[in-house]
């Protein structure tokens, strides 16, 4: 199972097993890390699963496609290396992952 | 307006036996009177994508499941906002353009101009002006004696909080409530006598809002939705008639909204004591109850779309040109999507999970306003009282759109 670890906005870090073909967002909640919103449910519809991914990881995990790069852009707080992780598939190639949490889910 | 629509009242009729098609859910007396909760329950079972041919507002589709409402929420290429998103037509010689009411891309830049002001980091400043604003109404309120708890808590709360994000004159401010019920309210309501005296209201409130643009216009740095907008690359350049709209959007949306759910939460507690004692002995439980009021008063009933090109929804063939009504007030009891949906229960999981901010691109930009708001609120009751009692009955706003009440007479119980 890949390691991914959550660093919240104050720093405080979590480190978790995801299951394979889960989604970072679903990981986050299954392991109950604080700050991810999902209001959604994971449907690219609401944005309130915010991460920047490391930028160590930005390449491999890749940038946001058309639909959540609409939601991200209405996100004031929005960064160049964020994305929904409702929309990141957790796979081995992700094992070691870094993301961190913003301060607000908007 | 139709004679066959006239012709048949709902409210008359059951909604188990009567022909599918009959079904118009949109008519006032089922939203002044309370009485569309089985109306709905019917379409999700039997139509939940489901034609009505004739009504005070035309033919329109409704759309009354959770899931199918997300469809048509995430497709705002077919679903446009354009040119409104209510039920009812606009006026053809009195057209409000606003940017709900708009697709990306100019949606997007006329929202992101004025967004950071309910944008979180900016509502960490706001809490502490919040917090003795909720004090102040709060130890105001008569102990004892009843009061109608819509104006004196309710519409209150509300109005002081939008005065302060557009720095309106604070003594004025009720005018912000009056011109937020004007505009949401024709003659049919009796907020107003006629559609003139509609206009002429909602012009009054764009001179007033128009001296305060020229008074701001030449200031930089103003954090105010007024300043913003005079300064916004999208927005600076606005006809009066856009202005106008905008400011509607703008008012309407802080005022109407959480109005709705402070007045609905006071009600949904006493008809559930059992919850109100869960909150009585776990006051952590407020931030998870404020999403479930949210859902359970749903403060705006739909939002309406119109199709660009033909699609097929739940089996369905929506046509080009056709009305698409989205029922939140009806996906947010569908038994399909939500555990025990009639159900108010303030520790409930998954909380947040509901329709009433919708979602896509024109999911409420206030969202986390109206949380805020309402949490310090429950916050503040609770160190104050043991009950808020509900001594009447409530009177509910006749319309399909905005969901909630004038009236709610209640008692205060001291700690």
């Amino acid at each position: 199972m890949p390691k991914i670890t959550y660093i919240e906005h104050d720093g405080t870090e979590h480190v978790i097993d995801a299951e394979l073909g889960t989604t970072v967002m679903n990981a986050a909640l299954d392991n109950l890390v604080p700050g991810i919103d999902a209001d959604c449910g994971g449907e690219c519809s609401c944005a309130t699963c915010h991460v920047m991914v490391d930028p160590a990881w930005t390449a491999t995990v890749g940038g946001p496609g058309e639909t959540e790069e609409s939601m991200l852009d209405l996100n004031p707080e929005r960064q160049d290396n964020s994305r929904l992780s409702c929309q990141i598939p957790v796979t081995d190639n992700l094992d070691g992952l870094v993301v961190q949490l913003p301060e607000f889910q908007f | 307006m139709s004679e066959a629509a006239e012709q048949v009242r709902m409210i008359d009729l059951d909604p188990e036996t009567t022909p599918i098609e009959d079904i118009d859910v949109s008519q006032r007396e089922l939203w002044s009177e309370n009485k569309k909760w089985d109306w709905f329950r019917r379409l999700r079972k039997d139509a939940p994508v489901h034609f009505c041919q004739d009504s005070e507002a035309g033919p329109y589709w409704s759309v009354t499941r959770y899931a199918d409402i997300m469809e048509v929420e995430n497709n705002w290429q077919v679903f446009s906002s354009d040119p409104t998103i209510v039920i009812d037509d606009p006026d053809e010689d009195f057209e409000l353009p606003m940017f709900i009411a708009m697709d990306p891309p100019k949606h997007d830049d006329q929202r992101k101009t004025v967004q950071g002001v309910v944008a979180p980091a900016n509502l960490k400043v706001l809490e502490s002006t919040i917090r003795s604003r909720v004090q102040n109404i709060l130890d105001s309120l008569p102990v004892g004696e009843t009061f109608n708890w819509v104006d004196r808590v309710s519409i209150e709360l509300t109005t002081q909080m939008l005065a302060t994000l557009f720095d309106f004159p604070f003594e004025d401010r009720r005018k912000l409530t009056r011109w937020s019920d004007v505009a949401t309210g024709g003659p049919e309501t009796g907020i107003v006598e006629s559609e003139e005296q509609r206009r002429e209201e909602l012009y009054e409130c764009l001179e007033y809002f128009q001296r305060l643009w020229a008074e701001r216009e030449d200031t930089e740095g103003g954090n105010d939705l007024i300043s913003m907008l005079a300064h916004g690359e999208s927005t600076k350049d606005m006809d009066p008639q856009e202005y106008l709209g905008n400011l509607v959007l703008l008012i309407v949306g802080g005022n109407d909204t959480t109005r709705n759910s402070i007045s609905g939460g006071v009600l949904a507690l006493n008809e559930n004591p059992g919850e109100y004692a869960k909150l009585r002995n776990n006051p952590a439980v407020i931030p998870n109850m404020v999403s479930e009021i949210i859902r359970w008063v749903t403060p705006l009933a739909h939002m309406r779309r119109t199709a660009l090109s033909d699609y097929t929804l739940g089996g369905q063939e929506i046509k080009a040109g056709d009305k698409v009504v989205m029922w939140y007030v009806s996906g947010n009891r569908d038994e399909t999507a939500i555990d025990r949906p009639d159900e108010f229960i303030i520790d409930r999981p998954r909380a947040r999970q509901h329709l009433s901010f919708g979602f896509g691109v024109h999911r409420c930009m206030g969202n986390r306003l109206a949380e805020m708001q309402l949490r310090i609120l429950w916050e503040e009751i609770q160190k104050r009282f043991h009950m808020v009692e509900v001594v009447g009955d409530p009177v509910r706003v006749p319309s399909n759109f905005v969901h909630g009440f004038t009236d709610l007479p209640v008692k205060l119980h001291p700690l």
